[in-house]
């Protein structure tokens, strides 16, 4: 038996071309006999499969394909490949494995108008969501007893004890960067000693809380969408529902309470570690003793400074929060809208933590917090 | 050309394409199969059956080299599973074809495309426009409708899933079909077509099938034998009217319970007035 496809063309008795197959013709023996076969250009009035050793649905459509090209009939076949000719004959399909495409400008406009629609509608179910929440806060006064202690408890650890060695040693290292580069700069002037005012009122005024933020958003804001996607998919919160539990009371509402109130003690935490930071810096690199470093940031650092960065942290934590909660609650459909909206979670949490930063940096000014 | 390129190019045509004998798997402590022995004939449809948790989709699994075997050999059409690296079973890899539970079809491609991946993979050098032609031919094999090939399977439901999934199987034209619960989750008239398309595309294209069922339905229209797992092993392999017979508590409550008795009631009374096949044929066409 020879390993390859092949075929011949001879005449018969009456002078007309017969095409004789021989040889395997399976899927993977076609590849290298298609193309010669599609370009014969001769007209065939009968194909012999007397030789073919192994036939499959694939040869089979090939030997159909000729026949029907040629209008020739088959001769030759066993009754395996009669079988398979006639199966494949009726499965012709002339359907495209592409969906449609439109051209680019229908599909351009189209496109644009559906990104339009879209974020209307999300401004519109986030107003919606915001609505769901407040009423749920209002449900809860009303109610006292069932807010849900413990989930607030489990929730508080979740993103503040367990996040206290990372946003630790990210303020610390941000502390020791900013005072080892601002020595640098500020040496320039002979005024080093200036160090521990940047290092205070940077880290206390924003960069404390900022940092805080992004690292929240990104270890729990996106925790909450994974989790409450997840849920969404497999039903629990429609399972919840209909038992009565609000899911806005059950999951939302400790969530935000966690994250809103933890980012208060985690912004004022990074602040001090970033300080202390700068001290060890200022220890080793510039000859300031650590203690003096601390007795002079108090010295040098308005008190309004930390109350800055105290009242930024809250509002901070809530929209980390309320982002994660939104999007998670959002998703619909497969895994894949889980993953899409956990990115657009910690996206989106982030983009408004900077532009409200940039808000609170004017007004504070403005009012002489300056 | 030397030996083993002829080989390729040919059927299996010995007596057993799946030859499994003494496997034991194990997950850490819990040992799912000890001893495990099962022979299945080519050209026939075997039905595996088994209490939840028995081990069918890890027999299946270790079948084709998804589940490391802690000891005995498993033979798939005369090539050694067990013993050979997984990178040298590509040859045979590409001789079965399997469907999982859940279709397990590619989200982010069309139908057609899922068809095309086996193709592409192991035989590049098939031209694109013969590539598309073998894809359409499998959808329709498959019993989906033309325009199903350019859709995304988020967009079909779940008996065209399995259908698709079917397709995407049957790719490589393949002499060895693993089937994983195919009827789960479909309702009794989807089932009963994917039964009859199952038992049509067995004849037609000379397949060995190895399917794993929970459905008596389904044992009882298309399954030529069944092999009982339990104990961790394969206690039984026959016929249904062998198997009936079986004194063993797990068969004997499998098949005459009220479940059984009912599938065994229903194929009884179609085949007497045929009005069940009729039906089947009508609701297809």
């Amino acid at each position: 038996m020879s390993g390859q496809a092949e075929f011949s063309i001879d005449e018969d008795e009456a002078g007309r071309a017969v095409l004789r197959l021989s040889g395997p013709y399976l899927i993977s023996t076609i590849g290298k006999i298609d193309q010669d076969l599609l370009a014969i250009d001769r007209e065939i009035a009968e194909i012999d499969l007397e030789a073919i050793t192994e036939i499959d649905t694939v040869g089979a459509w090939v030997v159909c394909q000729l026949s029907g090209q040629h209008d020739a009939e088959i001769s030759g076949a066993s009754e395996r490949a009669q079988r398979l000719v006639s199966a494949v004959h009726t499965a012709r399909n002339d359907a495209d494995i592409r969906p449609p495409q439109r051209p680019l400008w229908e599909w351009l406009p189209a496109h644009m108008g559906d990104l339009v629609f879209k974020a209307w509608r999300g401004i519109v179910n986030v107003i919606g969501f915001m609505g769901q929440v407040l009423i749920a806060c209002g449900n809860l006064i009303a109610h006292p007893g069932r807010f849900r202690g413990k989930a607030l408890v489990r929730q508080m650890e979740l993103v503040g004890v367990s996040a206290l060695p990372i946003i630790g040693l990210m303020s610390f290292l941000i502390g020791i960067v900013i005072a080892q580069q601002g020595a640098v700069q500020l040496e320039q002037f002979g005024a080093e000693s200036l160090t521990i005012n940047l290092v205070g009122r940077i880290t206390l005024r924003e960069l404390g809380v900022l940092m805080t933020a992004i690292m929240v958003a990104g270890r729990s804001g996106s925790a909450f969408a994974a989790q409450l996607g997840t849920m969404k998919l497999t039903e629990e919160i429609d399972a919840m529902r209909t038992i009565g539990i609000s899911p806005i009371e059950a999951l939302v509402i400790p969530r935000i309470l966690a994250c809103t109130f933890m980012m208060i003690l985690l912004g004022f935490y990074a602040s001090v570690v970033a300080i202390v930071g700068g001290a060890v810096v200022g220890d080793l690199m510039l000859g300031i003793p650590f203690w003096t470093f601390l007795t002079r940031i108090e010295e040098v650092v308005p008190t309004y400074d930390l109350w800055v960065g105290l009242i930024k942290a809250p509002v901070f934590g809530l929209i980390v929060a309320l982002a994660g909660c939104y999007h998670g609650l959002q998703v619909r459909g497969n895994s894949e809208e889980v993953g899409l909206r956990t990115t657009m979670a910690v996206v989106s949490a982030i983009f408004a933590v900077i532009v409200l930063d940039a808000f609170f940096a004017v007004f504070f000014t403005e009012v002489g917090w300056g | 050309m030397d030996q083993p390129a002829q080989d390729e190019h040919e059927r299996f045509h010995g007596d057993h394409p799946i030859v499994v004998e003494g496997l034991k798997t194990a997950f850490g402590e819990h040992v799912v199969h000890e001893n495990l022995s099962l022979k299945v004939n080519r050209g026939e449809i075997i039905g595996v059956v088994g209490g939840s948790g028995s081990g069918k989709s890890v027999l299946m699994r270790a079948i084709i080299g998804l589940q490391t075997v802690a000891a005995g050999n498993i033979d798939v059409l005369g090539h050694s599973i067990t013993s050979a690296e997984p990178d040298d079973n590509l040859g045979v890899r590409c001789r079965w074809g399997v469907l999982f539970q859940g279709g397990a079809l590619f989200s982010t491609l069309t139908v057609g495309e899922n068809v095309e991946v086996p193709i592409k993979q192991f035989y590049p050098d098939i031209e694109d426009e013969l590539l598309h032609e073998i894809a359409r031919y499998k959808v329709i094999l498959s019993g989906l409708p033309e325009d199903a090939v350019s859709k995304y399977p988020s967009e079909l439901s779940g008996g065209m899933k399995k259908r698709a999934g079917l397709a995407r199987a049957l790719a490589l034209d393949p002499e060895l079909l693993f089937l994983d619960e195919p009827t789960a989750g479909l309702d009794p008239i989807g089932a009963a077509k994917f039964d009859q398309l199952t038992k049509e595309l067995q004849q037609t294209l000379g397949l060995t099938v190895f399917l794993i069922t929970h459905d008596l339905d389904t044992l009882y229209e298309i399954c030529d034998r069944v092999a009982v797992i339990a104990d961790k092993r394969i206690i039984a392999v026959g016929t249904i009217p062998e198997l009936i017979e079986s004194k063993h508590p797990w068969i004997d409550e499998y098949f005459n319970g009220p479940r059984g008795r009912a599938a065994a009631h229903g194929k009884v009374s179609a085949t007497n007035s045929a009005t069940g096949v009729d039906i089947q044929t009508d609701s297809e066409a």
